[in-house]
């Protein structure tokens, strides 16, 4: 099972609505993965600044992370608390540092990082995910969002969608895959580390890869076919909007609407009826084993 | 006329509606509004009724029908008429995957696109796609017959028993043990019985189709298999 939402907006007017449509889109995915939920939401950004969204635990001391980050890095931090994670700006010159910095609190991860992209993930029901986090008031050009039920690894934060492939890239998949292994043992040769023993994350361990290798977003998505075995169909968030890619026999739904305002993805059509147009909408199903890419120009 | 709004009743008083029909109920025309892409609307059916849905609906709808006329004013997602026993279906738009599945009679039409596997394991119902049907269609078909007007996807007829096949358009390829085989006057005769019921009188070509069905070569254990085993 699982469920996955994507929303590209075309029309700039919408872009305070982009959290609440969102939302409403992963609410009906509850049924296809009541367990975890998360979002990748590509909102405005700092100039100079990259953005890194951290996972704090519920006693996690926020003003002694502020004045560390502070003290090392020469100025105050700009920072958002949603929920049990916190955004933070830090100077894009002083990334190498920041990370050195937030590596001294054991507890806290960095769930993602990057220009624009603020990713946020927990277990829990999907209305009550994307409550905790204000989801609904969260404004951006594009987002992509998950409903999980787990079937390769445990019901955990980490093992919620989506998972983060490099600065201001992530990727969420509906389906399994039968060769993760065989894949992470190869990544993990080359460099990649994973936190978790969950096939989603192999295969954007592998998307990251194929790009630090100097693939493309549309080549790393095609050699996805010849060396990822299994179900799969994934939405990949990049900084310009979001591409989409099912397995060579579709054995995941996908449903696909588009506007002269937007563009939304849906693993099932009851994701997408409340969205503004959407009765006069151009409603279609991705073909197989083809790649798919919506992004800003 | 019957109406009945999903935005107000559940798909399962709509259905419980539905079955507690007499064969001779005068209430033979239902309306459904607001069907909000909902799984499993409209199965079941066995009176002979018209019902008339306007939008998309979710997956399995007009499941095992039998007698009664069910149109989508939209698209449909996976499964519609699944094990259809008669009657009629009708889908304005595009299906989603296994369109017509198992089917064992009456006539499901889909004006757009059917995607994957449509008609797969058919039993005997007769599909007609105006568009194109995506891979591994009428896999494992068994009777009936599934035509389509424009392109069919990958593996056309895998594994195919009695089912005839009729496609206007370019086969992508074809599936174990299916082949195409001669368009005689029979078959064109068949042709159009299936064209006309779809309502498409007399501005197709049946010339311009090619039929395909099963080389029998998977009917029985052949000898000089045995060292496959």
């Amino acid at each position: 099972m699982c469920g996955i939402a994507g929303l590209f907006l075309k029309d700039a007017k919408l872009e305070p609505d982009l959290g609440s449509m969102l939302a409403r889109m992963l609410s009906p995915l509850s049924d296809r993965g009541p367990d975890s939920a998360g979002f990748a939401v590509y909102g405005a950004e700092t100039p100079g600044h990259v953005k890194f969204t951290l996972r704090l635990p519920p006693t996690a001391d926020v003003d002694g992370l502020l004045k560390s980050l502070r003290d090392e890095l020469g100025e105050p931090i700009a920072h958002r608390l949603h929920g049990t994670h916190v955004v933070v700006a830090i100077p894009a010159d002083r990334i190498a540092l920041a990370r050195r910095v937030l590596a001294a609190f054991a507890d806290i991860a960095i769930v993602g990082a990057g220009r624009r992209m603020e990713i946020f993930k927990e277990v829990g029901r999907p209305d009550d995910v994307s409550e905790q986090f204000g989801l609904g008031a969260m404004r951006g050009t594009h987002a992509i969002g998950h409903t999980r039920m787990a079937t390769e690894s445990a019901v955990t934060t980490n093992g919620a969608h989506p998972f983060t492939t490099g600065n201001d890239q992530c990727l969420v998949h509906n389906g399994s895959l039968s060769n993760h292994c065989a894949v992470r043992r190869d990544l993990i040769k080359k460099g990649l580390s994973f936190r978790t023993e969950n096939d989603s994350e192999v295969a954007a361990g592998f998307i990251t890869a194929k790009l630090s290798d100097g693939a493309s977003l549309q080549q790393a998505m095609e050699s996805c076919l010849d060396s990822l075995d299994g179900f799969y169909t994934f939405v990949i968030g990049t900084e310009a909007g979001f591409g989409v890619l099912r397995d060579p026999i579709a054995c995941k739904p996908a449903v696909v609407a588009e506007t002269d305002q937007l563009v939304a993805f849906g693993t099932e059509y009851r994701a997408l009826v409340d969205l503004p147009g959407i009765a006069s909408a151009k409603v279609w199903e991705p073909a197989p084993g083809t790649v798919y890419r919506w992004e800003l120009h | 006329m019957l109406i009945v709004d999903l935005a107000r009743s559940s798909v399962r008083e709509l259905n419980a509606g539905l079955h507690r029909l007499a064969p001779d109920s005068n209430e033979t025309h239902w309306r459904v509004r607001n069907p909000r892409g909902q799984h499993s609307i409209a199965v079941g059916l066995e009176q002979p009724v018209v019902v008339e849905i306007e939008g998309h609906v979710g997956y399995y709808c007009a499941g095992m029908n039998k007698l009664a006329t069910v149109v989508v004013e939209g698209n449909a997602g996976q499964g519609v008429a699944e094990n259809m026993m008669s009657g009629k279906v009708w889908v304005k738009g595009d299906a989603s995957q296994a369109a017509g599945a198992t089917g064992r009679g009456g006539l499901l039409v889909i004006d757009g696109n059917a995607s994957a596997r449509c008609g797969i394991s058919m039993k005997g119902i007769d599909i007609v796609v105006k568009g194109s049907v995506g891979h591994l269609s009428a896999f494992m078909a068994q009777a009936g017959n599934l035509v389509v007007l424009e392109d069919a996807g990958e593996a056309l007829g895998d594994s195919i028993y009695e089912a005839q096949l009729f496609v206007r358009g370019k086969v992508q390829s074809l599936g174990v043990d299916c082949v195409e085989k001669p368009l005689e006057d029979e078959h064109k005769h068949e042709l159009r019985r299936l064209l006309d019921a779809a309502g498409i009188n007399g501005t197709v070509d049946v010339g311009e189709f090619r039929r395909y069905g099963s080389a029998r070569k998977l009917y029985h254990f052949h000898v000089e298999n045995v060292g496959q085993y």
